[in-house]
C-alpha cells in the first residue's frame, strides 16, 4: 500500500454524542494502517484544523469523508455541504447521520418547545434565567455582531441534506465493519453508490438463542423479569428489536440478556424500521380481541415511538411530529 | 420480437365499455393524457377492449409497434385481467407485462362528475403506466394432479357430487361424520314442490354410493388434517369406533334384537329426539351403510364396563361386534376436495316468546318432518306428545330468518317447506291450518303453482309476524296445552289472537357450528352470514380461495334440493376439470423468502392463512411453499427483516404505483 500516493481523509462530528469518534479507534492497531494510507486533512476532535482549511481545498480533493451526526443547526448544514463538495466519497457514519439517531427524537418537538424546556422550565439545566433569555442567531455587542448557528425545528439526516455515497450503520458502528469499509475504499472495491456497508440479515441471524413459533401474550419491561438465557428474548415478552435490526454487531446485547434496541437500523431494502417492527410484532400478539390487544400494547410498550423509532425517527416516513403553525 | 431491454414501449388502451365508462369519463382526453406519459409509445381508446376486434388491436400493436408493456384502462382486473394477459401471450409478450387500470368500478361507477372522473382516471392510468414499467416477465409453473377427489359431507350434495365423479370413472373418498349418509333430506317424507317421496329419490342414490366401486365411503368419520395444496392434498381421516365391523356385519340386526335393553330407551338423535332407540341401533331403516352402531355413552359395557354382552353372542361366529374397537386414522392423497357439509337448523329455544322447549306442543319443522314420515317415530301418524290429533295448527314462518336479532338473511326454503307441511298435516289430520308469514317467497320453478294449490286446499294465510305464543289460561281449574297465538295481521291492520293446539316453527338454516374449524382446515373464507365463501358469485360460484377446494350445497349458502343437486354437479365438474387435465398451473405471484438473508426469527411462521410457510430447522430459515402460497402478502408485510418479496408486488412496483397515483402532486414525474 505504501507505494501508492497517500489519500486524503476527513472526519466530522455534527449532532451526535461523540461515540462515533471513539468508535473509529475500535479498529485497534489497524488505525496505523489507516494513517499509513491516508493523510488526515480534517478531524476537529483529534487534530487541530479550521474550517477555512477545508474551504481552501479543491473540490473533490478529499478522498473519503466519514461524517457522523445528524443535521440540526445551520453550522452543521454548512459543514455537510462543504465536506460534500470537497469529498469524492462521503460516508454517513453511524446512526445519527444515517437515520437521525437519538437526536432525531427531538422531531417529536420543535425549537420553541426545546428552548422552553432548557432555558425556562428545567432549573437543573439552566438554574437562573430571570429575564427568560433565549439563544439568538445574531447578537449585537459593542465589539460587533456575534453569530450563533441557527437551531432548526427539525433534525435531518445527512442524506436529507446532501447526497451521500455510503452508509456505515450503528450507534456506534462496529470496528470490524469500519475496517471492512476502509479496506473496500483502499482496494477500490466499493459497492454501488447509495449502499449501506454491512450485513443483509438481521440480529436474530447472529443470536444463539433458541427460537420457536412466536406468540406473545404480554410484553415486559427489562426490569420486570429475569429472562431465561437460552430462549429468544422476544418469545419471553421482552421487546427485542433484533428481528428488524441489521446484523453486524454479533448480537451483543441479547448475548448479555439485554434486548436489542435497534442501533444498527433497518435491514437492506427496508424503508421504515419502526413500521416494519410494528407490523411484525402486531402479527405475533396472541389475541384476536381488539381490546385485549390494546391492553397488551398499553401495558407493555409505554413509549412506542421511543421503542420503535429510537434511532430512526428523522429518517422514517413519519419524520417528525406534526407542526402546528 | 420484444424490443431491446433498454427501450420500454408501453401501449395504453382506454376502453369505453359501451357507455359504462365513456358516459362519465372523457376517454379521448384520457388517451391523450396517456400519450404524454413517459415511456408510452401509443395510446388508443376503443368501444370494447375485451371484444375480439379490441383484443386484435392490442395484438397487432404489440407486433407492429413493438410494444413491450400493455396498460388496459377498463374494468376490474378480476373480470378481464386473464383476458388481456392471454392477448399479450398470443402476441408473444410475457403475460405479466400487462397492467389494468380499473376506471370502471373505481371511477366511472362511483361518480357522475366528469371533471373529477377524468382527474381520477388519469391518476389510475399514470399509476398503471409507472407500475408496468417495473414489471418483470414471470413464468407459471405446473404441478401434477392426483386423480382422486375427497368429498366431505354425505348429504344430498355430497352424494350427488360423488356419484357424478364416480360415473366419470374417478376415485372418490366420501367422508360423512354421522353413522349414515343422507343428511337432512333423509329425514323428510315428501319434498316440495312436487311432493315426491324423498326416500324414493334419495334411497337409490344412497345405495348407489354403497355399491359404486369408485367410491370409498367412510361414515362416522371426520377429517383430522389436510396438508398440501391444489393437486396434491394429504388428508388424514379419523374413523371413529362404531364398535361393529363394517366389513363383517351383514345387517341382520340380531345384535339390536338381543341387546340387554329389551325396549328402546334413549332418544334417537336422528328422530330429533321424538323416537327412542337402544344403545345399539340403526339411525333409520334405510341407513347406508346398513350397519348398526353402538353408542358408547349408553352401552352398559362401554360406559360402565359391565354387561352380559348379548350383542356379541347374537352376532356369533361372524364376530362383527367389536366392543374393544378403537378410533383409527386413515390417510389419503387427493387432487381436489369438495366441501358439502350442509347446515344446521336454527334452534328456536333462544326465542323465549315462542315457547319452544317450554310449551309441549311447540315443534320445529324438522321435528314435524319426522312426525309425518312413514319411517319416523310415529310411523307417519301426526299426533301430539300426548297422542292426540291436533285440530288447529299454526305454522310460524321466518323463525330465526329475516330477523336482525338472529339471521338477517332469508333462508329461502322455509316458505316452501311450510306450504309442504301445511299440505301434509292437513292431509293427515284435516286440521285447520294457519300459515303466518311475513312475505310469501315462492320464486322457484313450480313454486307459485304449489302455493295456489295449498291455498285451494283451504289452508289459511295470515300476513304478519307472530309476536307471542302463550298457554290458554286454565278452564274450570284445568290447564290444557292449548295455546294462544298473537299475530299482527298487516293486511287487516290489527292484532289478532286465536287458539291452536299445535305450533310448527319454520326454523331457518344456519351454518354448522364447526364452520370456522372446517373453513380453516380447507383454507377457505366465510361470508358475513357464516356460510363458506365462493371465489366469485358469478364467475366462480363453486370455487373457493383455495384452488383445489370446491363447494356444494347449503354449506355455501341456503338453497333447496334441486339447487343443491345442480350445484353438486357443478362442483363435480370443476373437480373433474382439475383432475382430468392431470396438471395445474400455479400463478407466479407468490411470496419468496431470500433464504440467504432470512434470520430465522420465525415471526412469519404462523401467520400464513394458507399454511404456506415452513421452517427449516437445520438451516434455520423459513421457506414459502409455492404450491400453497396465494400471494396474499401477509408475510411480506410482517417480515421484520424485509427479506420476503411478494413477486409481482415488489416494493418498487408498489411505490411506482403510488407515485403514479400522485402524479398531479409530483409534476416532475410527467417529464418525458
Ligand atoms: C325442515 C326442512 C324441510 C325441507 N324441505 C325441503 C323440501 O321439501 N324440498 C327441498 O328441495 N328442500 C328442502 N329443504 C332444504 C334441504 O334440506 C336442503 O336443500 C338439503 O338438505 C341440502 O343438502 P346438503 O347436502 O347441502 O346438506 P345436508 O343435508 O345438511 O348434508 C350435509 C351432510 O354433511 C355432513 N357433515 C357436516 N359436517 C361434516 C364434517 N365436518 N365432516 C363430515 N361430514 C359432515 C352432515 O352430517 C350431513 O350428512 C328443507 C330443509 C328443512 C330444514
Ligand atoms: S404471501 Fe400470503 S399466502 Fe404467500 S406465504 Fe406469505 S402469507 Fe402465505
Ligand atoms: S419473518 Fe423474515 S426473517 Fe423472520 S423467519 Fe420469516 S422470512 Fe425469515
Amino acid at each position: 500500500m505504501s507505494e501508492k500516493p497517500k489519500g486524503k481523509m476527513a472526519f466530522y462530528w455534527a449532532a451526535s454524542c461523540g461515540g462515533c469518534e471513539i468508535a473509529v479507534l475500535q479498529v485497534d492497531a489497524k488505525i496505523l494502517d489507516i494513517a499509513a494510507a491516508f493523510d488526515i486533512v480534517f478531524w476537529p476532535c483529534a487534530t487541530d484544523g479550521k474550517t477555512r482549511d477545508v474551504e481552501k481545498l479543491a473540490d473533490g480533493e478529499i478522498d473519503v469523508c466519514l461524517f457522523n451526526g445528524a443535521i440540526r443547526t445551520s453550522e452543521q448544514e454548512y459543514m455537510a455541504r462543504l465536506l460534500r463538495k470537497k469529498s469524492k466519497v462521503l460516508i454517513a457514519f453511524g446512526s445519527c447521520s444515517q437515520e437521525g439517531g437519538i437526536p432525531g427524537l427531538a422531531n417529536l418537538s420543535n425549537r420553541k418547545e426545546i428552548f422552553d424546556t432548557v432555558y425556562k422550565e428545567n432549573s437543573a439545566t439552566f438554574p437562573e434565567n430571570p429575564d427568560d433569555l433565549r439563544p439568538q442567531h445574531e447578537t449585537e455587542m459593542p465589539e460587533g455582531t456575534l453569530y450563533l448557528p441557527v437551531f432548526y425545528d427539525t433534525v435531518k439526516t445527512l442524506d436529507q441534506t446532501v447526497e451521500v455515497d455510503y452508509y456505515l450503520p450503528g450507534c456506534p458502528p462496529e470496528g470490524d465493519n469500519i475496517w471492512a469499509a476502509v479496506t473496500a475504499i483502499l482496494e477500490g472495491k466499493l459497492p454501488d453508490p447509495g449502499s449501506v456497508i454491512g450485513a443483509h440479515s438481521t440480529v436474530c441471524d447472529e443470536c444463539k438463542r433458541i427460537r420457536t413459533e412466536k406468540k406473545i401474550k404480554k410484553f415486559y419491561r427489562t426490569w420486570e423479569i429475569k429472562p431465561d438465557p437460552d430462549t429468544c428474548l422476544l418469545e419471553q415478552g421482552l421487546l427485542c428489536c433484533g428481528i428488524a435490526t441489521r446484523a453486524g454487531c454479533g448480537a451483543l446485547c441479547p448475548e448479555v440478556n439485554s434486548p436489542c434496541i435497534g442501533c444498527q437500523g433497518a435491514n437492506e431494502g427496508v424503508q421504515d424500521f419502526g413500521a416494519r417492527l410494528i407490523s411484525a410484532l402486531a402479527s405475533v400478539i396472541d389475541s384476536e380481541d381488539p381490546e385485549e390487544i390494546d391492553q397488551i400494547i398499553k401495558d407493555g410498550i409505554p413509549d412506542p415511538i421511543g421503542t420503535f423509532y429510537r434511532f430512526s425517527l428523522a429518517k422514517s416516513l413519519l419524520r417528525r411530529k406534526k407542526q402546528t403553525v | 420480437m420484444i424490443a431491446p431491454k433498454d427501450e420500454t414501449r408501453i401501449g395504453v388502451y382506454v376502453c369505453h365499455c359501451g357507455t359504462n365508462i365513456s358516459a362519465v369519463i372523457d376517454v379521448e382526453a384520457l388517451a391523450e393524457f396517456a400519450r404524454g406519459l413517459p415511456q408510452v409509445a401509443l395510446a388508443r381508446d376503443y368501444k370494447y377492449m375485451c371484444s375480439d376486434p379490441g383484443q386484435e388491436l392490442i395484438k397487432q400493436d404489440i407486433v407492429d409497434k413493438k410494444l413491450n408493456r400493455i396498460v388496459v384502462a377498463a374494468c376490474s382486473p378480476l373480470l378481464h385481467e386473464a383476458t388481456f394477459r392471454r392477448v399479450a401471450e398470443d402476441a408473444g409478450l410475457n403475460p405479466f407485462l400487462v397492467q389494468m387500470a380499473n376506471i370502471r368500478e373505481q371511477v366511472a361507477w362511483v361518480t357522475d362528475d366528469p371533471v373529477d372522473a377524468l382527474a381520477k382516471a388519469k391518476a389510475h392510468v399514470a399509476a398503471a403506466v409507472r407500475r408496468v414499467s417495473k414489471h418483470e416477465p414471470l413464468e407459471r409453473r405446473s404441478v401434477d394432479v392426483t386423480p382422486r377427489v375427497l368429498v366431505v359431507g354425505g348429504g344430498i350434495a355430497g352424494i350427488q357430487a360423488s356419484l357424478t365423479l364416480a360415473e366419470a370413472g374417478k376415485e372418490v373418498i366420501l367422508v360423512e361424520r354421522e353413522p349414515s349418509i343422507g343428511g337432512h333430506m333423509s329425514m323428510f317424507d315428501k319434498t316440495f314442490p312436487t311432493l315426491d317421496c324423498a326416500a324414493c329419490i334419495l334411497t337409490p342414490k344412497m345405495t348407489a354410493v354403497k355399491d359404486e366401486r369408485n367410491i370409498r365411503l367412510l361414515t362416522y368419520s371426520e377429517i383430522e388434517s389436510v396438508e398440501g395444496a391444489v393437486g396434491n392434498y394429504k388428508v388424514k381421516v379419523r374413523r371413529k369406533a362404531r364398535y361393529i365391523s363394517e366389513e363383517k356385519c351383514v345387517g341382520c340386526m340380531a345384535c339390536i334384537d338381543q341387546c340387554v335393553f329389551t325396549k328402546p330407551k334413549f332418544p334417537n338423535e336422528y328422530d330429533q329426539g321424538l323416537g327412542l332407540r337402544k344403545p345399539v341401533y340403526m339411525p333409520f331403516p334405510q341407513a347406508v351403510p346398513p350397519v348398526p352402531i353402538i353408542d358408547p355413552e349408553t352401552c352398559l359395557q362401554l360406559s360402565k364396563g359391565k354387561c352380559k354382552q348379548n350383542c356379541v353372542e347374537a352376532c356369533g361366529e361372524r364376530g362383527a361386534v367389536l366392543l374393544d374397537q378403537e378410533d383409527t386414522i386413515e390417510e389419503f392423497e387427493v387432487g381436489a376436495i369438495i366441501v358439502a357439509t350442509g347446515f344446521k337448523a336454527f334452534d328456536p329455544s333462544v326465542m323465549p316468546y315462542y315457547g319452544y322447549g317450554r310449551l309441549p306442543n311447540v315443534y320445529t319443522s324438522l321435528e314435524v318432518e319426522r312426525l309425518v314420515n312413514a319411517a319416523g317415530p310415529t310411523g307417519g301418524k301426526l299426533v301430539l306428545r300426548d297422542g292426540s290429533v291436533p285440530k288447529r295448527v299454526v305454522i310460524v314462518h321466518c323463525v330465526g330468518s329475516r330477523d336482525k336479532n338472529y339471521h338477517t338473511y332469508c333462508s329461502r326454503v322455509c316458505c316452501m317447506y311450510s306450504l309442504k307441511l301445511a299440505h301434509l298435516v292437513k292431509e293427515k289430520t284435516d286440521a285447520e291450518i294457519y300459515n303466518c308469514y311475513i312475505d310469501m317467497r315462492t320464486s322457484g320453478k313450480g313454486f307459485e303453482e304449489f302455493y295456489n294449490r295449498v291455498q285451494d286446499e283451504g289452508v289459511h294465510f295470515i300476513r304478519g309476524k307472530v309476536g307471542d305464543i302463550s298457554l290458554v289460561p286454565p278452564e274450570n281449574g284445568e290447564q290444557s296445552n292449548r295455546m294462544t297465538i298473537q299475530v299482527d295481521d298487516t293486511l287487516l291492520g290489527k292484532v289478532r289472537n286465536f287458539d291452536v293446539d299445535m305450533v310448527i316453527l319454520a326454523v331457518g338454516l344456519e351454518p354448522q357450528p364447526d364452520t370456522d374449524d372446517v373453513r380453516r382446515m380447507f383454507g377457505m373464507s366465510c361470508s358475513t352470514e357464516g356460510f363458506f365463501l365462493e371465489k366469485h358469485p358469478k364467475l366462480a360460484p363453486v370455487n373457493t380461495a383455495n384452488d383445489g377446494v370446491f363447494l356444494a350445497g347449503v354449506c355455501q349458502g341456503v338453497k333447496d334440493i334441486p339447487d343443491t343437486v345442480a350445484q353438486a354437479d357443478a362442483a363435480a365438474a370443476k373437480a373433474l376439470a382439475l383432475i382430468d387435465r392431470g396438471t395445474f398451473e400455479l400463478e407466479p405471484n407468490t411470496a419468496v423468502i431470500d433464504e440467504d438473508n432470512c434470520s430465522g426469527c420465525r415471526i412469519c411462521n404462523n401467520l400464513c392463512p394458507y399454511d404456506a410457510i415452513e421452517y427449516d430447522e437445520e438451516k434455520e430459515v423459513s421457506r414459502v411453499i409455492p404450491e400453497l402460497c396465494k400471494g396474499c402478502g401477509t408475510c411480506v408485510a410482517a417480515c421484520p427483516a424485509g427479506v420476503i418479496t411478494g413477486v409481482h408486488f415488489t416494493n418498487d412496483q408498489i411505490f411506482a404505483e403510488i407515485e403514479g397515483m400522485l402524479f398531479d402532486a409530483m409534476p416532475d414525474l410527467l417529464a418525458v
